[in-house]
């Protein structure tokens, strides 16, 4: 018996367009999530483990039920993902939240690692050294 | 939800709190058909009991707007499961088991142009579910590997014959695993890292 056949589409668009544009048919991409971080307060990409740290051990009285929440939720660093699964609250709807508690200076967030066309070989090592001790 | 009742809130349990020193997280994607076993693969190796993130996904035409997310128009909600694991003191590795209908991944920002790698996982018995997954990540240059869960009633075929089936070139890794075993996962896990590893010392995309 011989497995299913793939059929190779063919060659790669080049380069890729963003996926805004790129989804198809029925779906469209909830709007980009862009979130105030750094002290210079530049716009960066909200990513799914961006970390989030409190700057402050207790919310200030002035925080709404939920800012605080998330406040207490991030005492110590927890990723966008964590916080939106402990919150129940929707990927897109934490970009919100987090906006106005960067603005007011309420939590720190420290930006993600991505993929470049060269991943730093240094990560890559550190990261089998990190699983070889699973 | 209710975010007056702050003292049953569920959060991390004290022992799955990330030390301060915490810096930076990367990502990787498995993805795959239903029941192929990517929630199995994240919890095995996960350090935290997996959780979920979901995404609300509206129809086109029924305005993705500034009410995106309100309880109105026809809204599906999308679940995605993730783990975690703890590589250093700076470092910490997120594992998203996600879906393999590409429609569902846009919904999560950067899900996959963010990720290191990706790995396909495929059950013998349902083959061409992967094949457009596969077809995505090449467009896409999201460098990948296989990893074939074995399931009891699946039928076996060396993976030669697999590799040519999938039409994956021959440096793509392609391995079996048994989701459920952490040591197994954990193979499936460095054999991404490895593949990587060999690309960046390449200089080489996918
Ligand atoms: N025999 C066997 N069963 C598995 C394996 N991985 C997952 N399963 C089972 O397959 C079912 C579906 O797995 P699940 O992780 O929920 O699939 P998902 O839909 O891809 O998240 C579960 O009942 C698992 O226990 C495996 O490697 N071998
Ligand atoms: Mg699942």
């Amino acid at each position: 018996m011989t497995p299913p056949q793939r059929q190779k589409r063919g060659p790669a668009p080049e380069p890729p367009p963003p996926p805004a544009q790129q989804a198809e048919g029925e779906v469209r991409n909830p709007e980009r999530m862009y979130v105030v971080a750094g002290p210079d307060g530049e716009r960066a990409e909200l990513d799914l483990v961006t970390l989030i740290v409190a700057r402050a051990a207790d919310p200030p009285p002035s925080a709404s039920p939920e800012q605080a929440a998330l406040l207490r939720l991030c005492a110590a660093p927890l990723s966008v993902a964590e916080l939106s699964a402990y919150l129940h609250l929707p990927f897109s709807a934490m970009g919100v939240l987090l906006t106005e508690l960067l603005t007011a200076e309420l939590v720190q967030a420290r930006a993600p690692i991505v993929r470049r066309s060269r991943t730093d070989r240094s990560l890559l090592e550190a990261v089998m050294n990190g699983l070889q001790r699973l | 939800m209710d975010f007056n009742g702050s003292d049953t809130l569920p959060g991390p349990r004290a022992e799955d709190q990330l030390p301060h020193t915490a810096q930076s997280a990367a990502k990787i994607v498995i993805v795959g058909g239903f029941g192929v076993g990517k929630t199995t693969m994240v919890g095995s190796v996960s350090e935290i009991t997996p959780l979920t993130t979901e995404e609300t996904m509206t129809q086109a035409g029924i305005g993705v707007d500034d009410n995106f997310g309100s309880a109105s128009k026809t809204a599906t909600t999308v679940a995605m499961d993730f783990g975690r694991i703890s590589i250093t003191e700076q470092l910490v590795l997120y594992l998203f088991g996600t879906p393999g209908q590409q429609r569902f991944w846009f919904l999560w920002n950067g899900l996959f142009e963010g990720a290191l790698g990706a790995v396909v996982l495929v059950d013998t018995r349902r083959l061409e579910v992967s094949f457009d997954v596969m077809g995505r990540l090449e467009e896409r240059g999201v460098p990948f590997v296989v990893a074939v869960n074995s399931f009891p009633d699946a039928p076996r075929y060396a993976l030669d014959e697999l590799r040519t089936a999938l039409d994956l070139t021959p440096d793509i890794p392609i391995i079996e695993c048994d989701a459920r075993r952490r040591a197994s996962s954990r193979d499936v896990l460095m054999t991404l890292m490895r593949f990587l590893h060999s690309l960046a010392m390449t200089g080489s995309r996918t």
